[in-house]
């Protein structure tokens, strides 16, 4: 699903955070990016939906150069693939629901459909009852959960996460890791940057020092 | 209908946008329009103004007065001169007697008229010219008076003339003032725009990681400008009008005293209808301009 060929990545004027990566991700896949803080775990997997493009190599999705696609294509691309960051980017204006049902209204799914889906994405992380609350009004472990939440309720074929327990309690960080685990018994790809892989039993790991593939 | 849909979403999230800040909303709806206002207000009371001189000839004439002792046959000579003449178009007889008694009829003047020995009026003769132009119309003037028994020559629709040339001074610069003014509100909807964008710097950006086109993006803040702009647009009718029927009696008043008629009143479904189009349609623009800047800024 995912091939990564001699991957460099370097931010002016001489910041290194990648060099000579290769790497292959199957479809159905459970892995694990780890590595110290600052090994180049985040832009690593900000290569994959193309938010950064690689200096040198290529990055190939299903097939796609995603280093290559124009930007008219790249909304199609990341269609595709669920996306949970490090700092969630939620949208605090709307409610939990709203914020679940943002990446189907981009696909433009019909509403009543989008609720129903989005609702379910919601009961999936146990935030059902949640869902009219505004995310500054639910907890760290639950803002989590939303964004998982969001990130899933298109179906996208893989998800791809940058330390979604980075800043939750051990039991809370194990409640997140497992839905993780879910969607990967259920065969969509994922791929997780952690700092402790623990949390995921029977994952592929990747493990970057300084850059380079260890 | 799929697109339908997208239309319909965008525009009520523009909606909600515009009602989250009421006092924001308000203050740009009524810059926009007072802008919009001063080009549509001079636009109706200029079209009220021309109103006036239609009912005057609008072909130059002139009027061949004969003088009061002259003879039927001299007037009749007269005309049959005029009308042999190539730059002539049409003649028309008044004749003395006719005159009189329509003078009679009219207010005030009968009495006077009464009072007189006899009809103090000549026989007179209208004329059309083929030709438009003033310099044709004097030297036919100047001809005339020459001519036997004419007592004098009298070019009319003067003012009438005047008023049309000043109308179409006043047209220019109602339009001038349209253009800079729409300008105004293309760079009213242009900042507003902005400003909207950068507090929704996080929603453009999570949009578009979660995969939205740019026309996705674009649509409701393209909506929330056409809004805008249209809201203005009804403020400026609303002012417009309101000024309308403020200045409708002392209007008609004033212009009575001048043996005018002028009743104000307001706008035209047609020109209503163009008001509020171009309102919305500037607010658009403005909006689309501002979202071109803002996507190609900050494009990934």
């Amino acid at each position: 699903m995912i091939q990564l060929d001699r991957i460099s990545k370097r931010y002016p004027p001489d910041m290194t955070a990648l060099t000579d990566v290769s790497a292959e991700i199957g479809a159905g896949e459970l892995v694990t990016i780890v590595g110290h803080s600052g090994a180049g775990k985040s832009t690593l997997l900000k290569l994959i939906p193309a938010i950064e493009r690689p200096t040198a190599g290529t990055v190939l999705v299903n097939g796609q150069n995603v280093g290559a696609l124009s930007s008219r294509a790249l909304p199609f691309l990341r269609r595709n693939i669920g996306l949970v960051f490090q700092d969630q980017k939620l949208l605090f204006d709307r409610s939990a629901l709203a914020n679940v049902l943002l990446p189907l209204e981009i696909v433009g799914f019909p509403h009543r459909e989008a609720q129903r889906r989005a609702e379910a994405a919601l009961d999936k992380v146990g935030l059902l009852k949640r869902a009219r609350a505004l995310p500054i009004a639910l907890s760290g472990g639950e803002q989590q959960r939303l964004a998982i939440a969001r990130a899933v309720v298109h179906r996208p074929g893989l998800l791809i996460a940058d330390e979604p327990t980075a800043y939750l309690d051990a039991e809370t960080a194990q409640d997140v890791a497992a839905i993780f685990m879910e969607f990967h018994r259920v065969g969509v790809t994922v791929l997780v940057a952690t700092y402790d892989d623990s949390l995921f039993p029977g994952a592929r790991r990747l493990r970057l020092d300084h850059g380079r593939l260890a | 209908m799929n697109w339908l849909r997208n239309q319909w979403q965008a525009c009520r999230l523009a909606l909600a946008r515009l009602a989250t800040a009421p006092v924001n909303t308000l203050l740009s709806v009524l810059g926009i329009g007072i802008a919009l206002a001063l080009p549509a207000g001079g636009h109706l009371l200029l079209d009220h103004v021309a109103a006036l001189g239609k009912g005057a000839a609008a072909a130059p004439q002139l009027t061949v007065f004969m003088s009061v002792e002259a003879e039927r046959k001299a007037a009749l000579d007269i005309e049959a001169r005029l009308l042999g003449r190539s730059d002539v178009a049409q003649t028309e007889l008044l004749e003395r007697e006719a005159t009189l008694k329509r003078m009679k009829a009219s207010d005030g003047l009968a009495d006077v008229i009464g009072a007189l020995p006899k009809n103090p009026f000549p026989d007179a003769i209208v004329v059309t010219l083929a030709d438009e132009s003033p310099a044709a119309l004097e030297s036919l003037a100047a001809e005339a008076r020459k001519w036997p028994r004419v007592e004098q020559v009298q070019i009319d629709a003067d003012w009438a003339h005047r008023l049309a040339a000043f109308v179409r001074l006043a047209r220019t610069g109602v339009l001038l003032l349209a253009t800079l003014l729409g300008l105004g509100l293309i760079t009213i909807t242009f900042n507003t725009i902005r400003l909207q964008v950068l507090t929704r710097q996080t929603e453009v950006e999570v949009s578009r990681l979660l995969g939205a086109t740019d026309a996705f993006i674009r649509r409701p803040f393209l909506w929330y400008g056409a809004l805008l702009g249209l809201l203005g647009g009804v403020a400026a009718w609303l002012i417009v009008a309101g000024a309308t029927l403020w200045l409708r009696l002392p209007v008609a008043e004033l212009a009575q005293l001048y043996g005018l008629e002028l009743m104000l009143a307001v706008p035209t479904a047609k020109n209503t209808g163009i008001l509020f189009g171009a309102a919305a349609g500037l607010g658009w623009l403005g909006a689309a301009l501002s979202m071109r800047q803002q996507l190609s800024a900050n494009s990934r």
